[in-house]
């Protein structure tokens, strides 16, 4: 054993070195643009082939064309809109009243004791039911119409946003309010212009949650009792097998996604612009 | 204007840091405090200006704050506190904004203090695009917008590097040249002391307690010539021996967090 070591040991120390061998780079990501729109198109042509070969049903999975054509039919009879408008309406009214008094409760928990002792335990007991289990709660209170929807909405974005706004406001520096203290900046505007904007990353990116939270609620509460809306047109094409239209529907809640992330982006940038 | 240091103390929970320190600031002067880690020297600063609460003692301050004073006790921070939303001109109005200034006086000290510190080109840069150095002058640029009556100053120079330390110590002596301000200034760089200060008071390990008081009696601006060199280099090594023992005890200290 110890002479094979010895061999070896022989060999590495007569090896010459040579040019020292460059071993650093890789493992940095980088955006890749021509990569994702290449990626997108392979999929959807494959998925058009493999409809116009026959391996797909056209029951069981629609063509993209076939899709399309349904969404141009959608929004050519404005059935589109109206799907659309009645649960953007839903998502805008719940997601607001949600926004607006996680922000406010949540904002206090950071800034009070007594409004942090109560809050975390409430907010920890009540936050992981899943929301849409009051939705029958809340229609016996409120009705079958659109205040239940609104109020489930609003619960479901209400306790996230809760969340990310205390814990927005522990990461403010505690250095920079001394700072507003040791100047004698009044506690009103040390919330104001210290606080507030130091908890603005924390609060948007809480922003993502509660909006795409939103959007879940939204299609699970017009599945379960609702005329118009994008949830109840998905549950009726279903039943109807209509896939095509159905397609179009999940369709529709991607794009309507991505068109939500697009605004909280663009916030962000504007908001953020000192990062 | 005077501050009277009046037997503070003071304790986190059971860790003793400062017991019973008296001292007298003069009016105008520069008074560098200095002492091993952990003395309790920020404490100490931190008390002096009404941010910390002390276990025992007070701080009286006789005398009328100068002309234009909107915040007595100003300071100046280790880690600039500054705010990253601000710009440089943004960051030195929050200082002035809850006073009854009028607009054009407000951007007239703004305009004035930026130009003091060297940022005139900077007013509408963020702090993130500046260096140590340059976001240390937007701090004590804002200190002096205030027009303090006493200037603490907490370590503002140890997150920088040697060089723009030197920089910035050539400001200040400058600054303080015009301003006449008077200040505290701690340290655990007996060179800053010797550089900028006109008594250095030095603290012993935790507890800290006052130990002595040595005052410099070569003007600030002759200080880096060489005919003072000797002496200088005596009030170092004074320093040094009254601080080196307990420098290396409270190094060996195991950590009370």
């Amino acid at each position: 054993m110890s002479e094979t070591r010895e061999i070896r040991d022989r060999e590495l120390r007569g090896r010459d070195l040579g040019t020292v061998r460059f071993r650093g780079g890789g493992f940095e990501p980088a955006g890749r643009r021509w990569a994702s729109w290449l990626a997108f198109a392979a999929i959807i042509l494959l998925w058009q082939a493999a409809s116009s070969v026959g391996l797909l049903s056209p029951v069981a999975m629609p063509s993209p064309l076939a899709v399309v054509n349904a969404l141009h039919d959608l929004a050519a009879s404005g059935k589109l809109g109206n799907h659309l408008g009645q649960s953007l309406y839903r998502i805008g009214l719940g997601w607001l009243i949600g926004t607006a008094a996680g922000l406010a409760i949540g904002l206090a928990m950071g800034i009070f004791s007594v409004a942090r002792a109560i809050g975390i335990p409430v907010t920890a007991a009540l936050f992981p039911i899943p929301k849409i289990a009051l939705l029958p709660l809340f229609i016996l209170w409120f009705g079958i119409g659109e205040p239940s929807k609104v109020a489930t909405i609003a619960l479901g974005v209400f306790f996230p946003t809760v969340i990310s706004a205390y814990s927005a406001v522990d990461n403010v520096p505690r250095n920079l309010i001394r700072m507003g203290q040791s100047f004698g900046v009044p506690a009103p505007a040390i919330v104001a212009k210290i606080v507030l904007p130091g908890a603005m990353p924390g609060i948007l990116a809480g922003f993502r949650i509660s909006s795409s939270i939103a959007l879940i609620l939204v299609v699970a509460a017009e599945m379960i009792g609702a005329e118009y809306g994008i949830g109840a047109f998905i549950l009726a094409a279903g039943n109807l097998m209509q896939t095509d239209q159905l397609v179009a529907g999940v369709v529709m809640l991607s794009l309507l996604g991505l068109a939500i992330s697009l605004v909280l982006g663009r916030i962000e940038r504007r908001v953020l612009r000192w990062r | 204007m005077q501050l009277a240091v009046q037997n503070i103390s003071h304790r986190y929970g059971d860790l003793q840091v400062l017991d019973d320190v008296s001292f007298t600031l003069r009016a105008g002067e520069t008074f560098a405090l200095i002492g091993p880690s952990g003395c309790g020297k920020s404490t100490l600063l931190g008390i002096m200006g009404g941010l910390l609460r002390p276990a025992a003692g007070a701080v009286a301050a006789s005398g009328a704050p100068p002309l234009g004073c909107l915040n007595p006790f100003t300071y100046v921070f280790q880690d600039f506190a500054l705010l990253p939303w601000r710009s440089v001109a943004g960051n030195v109005a929050l200082a002035l904004e809850h006073h009854p200034l009028g607009a054009a006086e407000r951007q007239a000290r703004i305009g004035e203090v930026l130009a003091l510190c060297g940022l005139a080109d900077f007013a509408q840069a963020y702090p993130k695009q500046l260096s140590g150095g340059m976001r240390q002058r937007v701090g004590i640029a804002r200190a002096i917008a205030v027009r303090p009556a006493v200037l603490l100053m907490d370590e503002p120079l140890s997150a920088l590097d040697a060089q723009t330390r030197d920089l910035l110590i050539e400001d200040l002596i400058a600054i303080w040249a015009r301003e006449r301000t008077t200040s505290v200034y701690v340290t655990h760089n007996l060179v800053e002391a010797l550089r900028l200060a006109d008594r250095v008071g030095v603290l012993s390990r935790r507890p800290g307690r006052l130990i002595r008081v040595i005052e410099i009696g070569i003007p600030r601006e002759a200080r880096a010539r060489t005919e003072h060199a000797g002496e200088m280099a005596r009030l170092h090594d004074a320093l040094w021996a009254s601080i080196k023992h307990d420098a290396q005890v409270a190094e060996r200290e195991m950590q009370h967090v």
